[in-house]
């Protein structure tokens, strides 16, 4: 199923939590939502959700719109909030029944969705436990074993991983990840392994507004076109190769970043490439080349470019 | 319907695991038995074959018991934020409240089917007046309603429980006494339509044995907008 959002505006008080923003998720796409805090990715996420009612603006989920249709679209989805709130005096069986029976699970396969569910979240030898006796990540499992009970076509997840230990979140990425195949999946998170991890496609807001909007290499490219290595001869005289590497025609900048082992950082200019140079630059020389990497622009510091004033 | 019963089931649930329901049950029937049989006017003293003194006991401790009942249902979930995932199932804003009320009512129910012996006693004792003990109990339900619908609708606005018994108890203490004593200071028209905002005249007349369809637009009409309130509240909360 997919979601268009049109022209979504959430208005607190003075404050616009959500401003304008418009953008389409096709099924079988995983779709992280990045962003500083407050900047609106979990009003988006409620507005969704049909929870929250927006000020102005419009979301279908597959056919059904928030405003006419809630109902459709509750049935349809699986949402994990970023509090996880639970029943803390109930037993997890009694709750995941609960939550079925709600969802609308007949009452012959809601003992194999509860089995199942317990099975893929992990939480067998928990399961009679009160919720209010289990440890945050228990909890947190209890929370995608409800959002998934019902086998939802949209799944929403408001930080799912946040609480759980190393290994546990692998565990969940590699589940969101299989899930995100056949269904439609936003998550949210600020950290940023994570989405590069498991979405498809980043979507990075701010200030209630979205700033960037593509796969991770996508943004990438967008923040830096240019090509930065890092470059290292070996038996030659420092200032000699920092003076010659300048001279090169690509070449932009260069920095030195460990005198001691000839290091340098050689930015090229827009759109050019300045590898075949600097090994031209080496055998004319006769220098040795031990080192020519590109290095990578880093998802973080797009996201603090976009995000950072 | 199905929707409904699922939350009611729940909530039933709860009041049993928190123990709430023994509690309010074994002081119930405690508090009526004490006056009914024991103490005070009770039947001995009165020496009529009568529900007439448990019928006002009760009207009184439900009066209490009630809004300790209701302050935690909708308080609760503002409070952990599990109103969200609830709103955010396949349920109306209506079910959650029907359902809410329910399940109270159901717990007051099963309270007034235990002190059925009282009025297999009394029938035993004498003449009993059949027809006015059977109102007295559809009296009681209808007050509890009220009460509930009330006790829901101040539990709705605030996260906080206390502030749900309070504003509960509050409201009950208009329509019980506020309404009456400006009745009596009051004359002529006004006089009148403050009367029949005062609850205590309703379950009176009903409980004498009196059914007066006033009585049962009076019962419905609180019910219904504290229903209205109720649902504007989560509405509110929503924007």
């Amino acid at each position: 199923m997919d979601i268009v959002v049109e022209n979504l505006t959430k208005v607190y008080g003075m404050q616009r939590a959500v401003d304008n923003i418009s953008f389409r998720v096709n099924t079988g796409e995983v779709l992280g939502f990045l962003g500083p805090n407050g900047a609106g990715k979990t009003t988006t996420m409620k507005a969704i959700t049909t929870y929250l009612i927006p000020t102005e603006g419009n979301i279908w989920v597959g056919e059904y719109s928030i405003y006419e249709q809630p109902e459709e679209i509750k049935k349809r989805i699986g949402y994990l909030p970023e509090s996880n709130p639970l029943y803390q005096d109930m037993p997890v069986i009694d709750y995941l029944k609960f939550v079925g029976e709600l969802q609308g699970i007949s009452s012959a396969k809601i003992k194999d969705r509860i089995r199942e569910m317990v099975i893929v979240c992990g939480l067998e030898g928990e399961k009679h436990k009160k919720i209010s006796e289990l440890s945050k990540g228990y909890r947190q499992r209890v929370g995608l074993a409800q959002a998934l009970i019902h086998d939802p076509d949209v799944l929403i997840l408001d930080e799912p991983t946040a609480g759980l230990d190393p290994n546990q979140i692998v565990e969940i990425r590699e589940l969101i990840k299989k899930i995100g195949k056949q269904k439609t999946v936003i998550l949210s998170s600020h950290i940023l392994a994570e989405v590069e991890a498991t979405c498809d496609r980043i979507m990075i807001i701010n200030k209630g507004k979205i700033v960037a909007d593509g796969t991770s290499d996508d943004l990438r490219k967008r923040a830096q076109g240019k090509e930065i290595l890092k470059v290292t001869i070996e038996e030659a005289d420092t200032d000699t190769i920092f003076e010659k590497l300048k001279e090169l025609p690509t070449v932009e900048l260069v920095d030195i970043l460990n005198k001691a082992k000839n290091s340098f950082e050689v930015q090229s200019k827009h759109d050019d490439s300045s590898r075949r140079h600097i090994f031209n630059l080496c055998v004319k020389n006769g220098w040795i080349l031990t080192e020519l990497t590109s290095l990578e622009t880093k998802l973080e510091d797009v996201f603090r470019e976009l995000t950072y004033n | 319907m199905r929707q409904i019963w699922i939350i009611t089931k729940r909530e039933l649930q709860s009041f049993f695991d928190s123990l709430t329901a023994y509690i309010m049950l074994i002081a119930f029937l405690g508090f009526s038995g004490l006056f009914t049989w024991l103490y005070g006017s009770d039947i001995f003293f009165t020496k009529q074959a009568s529900l007439q003194t448990f019928f006002g006991v009760s009207y009184w401790t439900l009066f209490f018991f009630i809004p300790a009942l209701t302050m935690r249902q909708f308080a609760e979930e503002n409070k952990t934020g599990t109103i969200e995932l609830l709103l955010t199932r396949p349920v109306t804003d209506w079910q959650v409240i029907f359902g809410k009320f329910l399940a109270t009512l159901l717990l007051i129910a099963i309270a007034l089917v235990f002190t059925l012996p009282y009025y297999i006693t009394v029938a035993k004792l004498g003449n009993i007046d059949h027809g006015a003990t059977i109102m007295g109990y559809i009296g009681l339900l209808f007050i509890s309603a009220t009460y509930i619908s009330i006790g829901l609708f101040a539990s709705s606005i605030s996260n906080n429980q206390i502030v749900g018994f309070l504003l509960a108890l509050a409201i009950g203490i208009l329509f019980h006494f506020v309404f009456g004593f400006l009745s009596m200071a009051s004359s002529g028209f006004v006089s009148e339509v403050l009367y029949f905002l005062s609850l205590g005249a309703h379950f009176e007349s009903i409980s004498r044995g009196v059914v007066d369809s006033k009585d049962i637009i009076y019962f419905i009409s609180i019910i219904f907008l504290s229903f209205v309130g109720t649902e504007a509240i989560l509405q509110k909360n929503r924007t």
